[in-house]
């Protein structure tokens, strides 16, 4: 299945660049916003909600983590590793299921 | 945007290049297709490879599907912008409004094929709930639809699944009805790189 192959693959070097591409957050940081754990402090709010609910995000948020000295360039690097993150599990759970279903289909 | 970087920190060709596609379209540039020249090695260029391929590859999904599918994993995520923008676009694409808004209105009351339905509400779940189960692709499969497409879909939902969360968390402008139906006709014209 190349189209499959391709899409994964390009899929694969998105996560890859977020993660131990050169950045302005260190790669221990991304890792961390990428699984959504051990998120500190000041991030917390933040990360927190571009995982589980982007949409209840406040200006509030994106201020304390400004306030707590993070530059903008991190910022930026963290929220999209967040966002990654959470997307990159989705595919995973929506694949490993289809994987799982391999000898169950019915007319398919 | 929340972050000034993304509203004024672009290179002097992207600003360039910002200021023709206004003067030629009519529009500024929506926030999202800004977003992916900011330091584009970091994400842009490889998030819209990512999205082109699954949004424009080939499937046996039109591309109105996926665009349906798109607009309906915003709807899941309450993401106004990118709801607007996809409604817009799979509207054009299946040359169809009333469709896409029944759709995003009541799935299962909606007037589209079994297997697209099976589909979306996989989606759905996933997006929701953050897990899937093999019985769950099963129902999709049960209803006509391949393991390519279902796996063709799964993509499609990983990329807005990105998207919508950058729409919400750095606040990409909302588009005018006038700006969607003309970003909507880029898209179906040029896809997403």
């Amino acid at each position: 299945m190349p189209d499959a192959d391709k899409k994964q693959t390009a899929h694969r070097a998105l996560v890859d660049r977020v993660l131990n591409g050169d950045g302005k957050a260190s790669p221990e940081l991304r890792a961390r916003a990428f699984s959504n754990a051990d998120i500190p402090t000041p991030l917390q709010a933040l990360i927190g909600k571009v995982a589980t609910r982007p949409a209840q995000v406040t200006d509030a948020d994106v201020a304390a983590a400004k306030a707590s000295g993070f530059t903008e360039d991190q910022i930026f690097e963290l929220v999209i590793a967040a966002a990654v993150g959470q997307s990159a599990r989705l595919y995973e759970a929506g694949l490993a299921a289809l994987a799982e279903a391999n000898d169950g289909g019915g007319a398919g | 945007m929340r972050l000034d970087i993304l509203n004024h920190g672009y290179s002097p060709g992207a600003k360039l290049l910002f200021a023709v596609i206004r003067m030629f379209s009519g529009h500024p540039l929506p926030d999202a297709a800004k977003v992916v020249f900011y330091r584009p090695g970091f994400y842009g260029t490889q998030a819209t490879k990512f999205t082109h391929e699954a949004m424009r590859g080939p499937s046996a999904w039109s591309v109105a599907d996926r665009e349906l599918m798109a607009a309906f994993v915003s709807k899941v995520n309450e993401c106004a912008f990118c709801v607007g923008a996809h409604t817009a676009t799979a509207g054009q694409a299946y040359h169809d409004h009333a469709k896409v808004q029944a759709v995003l209105a009541d799935l299962e009351s909606a007037p589209v094929e079994a297997g697209l339905r099976a589909t979306l509400r996989m989606l759905g779940k996933l997006t929701r709930e953050g897990k899937l189960g093999a019985e769950d692709v099963r129902e999709v499969l049960s209803a006509g639809v391949s393991r390519q497409q279902v796996e063709d879909a799964l993509a499609v939902c990983a990329a807005f699944n990105m998207t919508n969360r950058l729409a919400d968390v750095f606040g990409f402008e909302l588009l005018s009805p006038e700006a969607s139906e003309a970003g909507a006709k880029y898209l179906l014209k040029r896809g997403y790189q």
